[in-house]
């Protein structure tokens, strides 16, 4: 009975909360932004600290990786090239300009660069992870 | 670059990125992102020995 109550009491409060912060504009504007830019969901939503370590954790392991002759993957012979390549593709217009700039090894040929493939690759999927994260602070699911 | 500066500086930015996406205060953050950071390198560390001693 008296969560009951609690509940009831707590209803209106949390709508007045979501009503006090309209939500207008295009909703996945943060998630496909962070995509594209890393960082750029975030900075959107005015969330400048956040945006900023996010942008140059992303961006540092990805030039980390390129540092290393890491291979940017450009065509897929199997399953883990393909998965490869969706992690690449993860990184946004990172990917795309040093695809197009002619970074990244084609093939690796010393130790690091295998290093250098993994750090190019879980930079994308950080860079995906931080995306949905703004896409949550945008929708009100994160504060 | 060595081995172990490439899993620290691995650990260090993949730590960030966790820290901040999965939490939502600002201690909270620096506190996951620690412990993601001490687990990420201290299980690297285990790993390797655990390899050395089979390899022996």
């Amino acid at each position: 009975m008296a969560t009951e109550e609690n509940k009831s009491a707590a209803a209106p409060v949390a709508k007045s909360g979501a009503q006090s912060e309209p939500q207008q504009g295009f909703v996945y504007l943060p998630l496909i932004a962070g995509w594209l830019v890393p960082g750029a969901g975030h900075f959107l939503l005015r969330k400048w600290g956040r945006g900023a370590l996010l942008a140059a954790s992303i961006l540092g392991m990805f030039a980390l990786g390129l540092a290393m002759h890491g291979e940017l993957k450009s065509e897929v012979h199997d399953i883990l090239d393909m998965l490869g390549l969706a992690g690449d593709l993860g990184n946004g217009l990172l990917y795309l300009v040093s695809r197009l700039a002619g970074l990244g090894a084609d093939k690796v040929q010393v130790t690091t660069a295998d290093y250098g493939t993994r750090f190019i690759v879980v930079a994308g999927l950080l860079n995906v992870i931080a995306a949905v994260d703004a896409h949550n602070l945008r929708t009100g699911r994160k504060s | 670059m060595t081995h172990f500066a490439a899993v620290v500086l691995f650990a260090f930015f993949a730590s960030i990125v966790f820290g901040i996406t999965q939490r939502e205060t600002p201690r909270g953050m620096v506190r996951y992102g620690a412990y993601c950071f001490v687990l990420f390198v201290g299980s690297a560390i285990a790993l390797s020995w655990i390899m050395y001693l089979i390899a022996r």
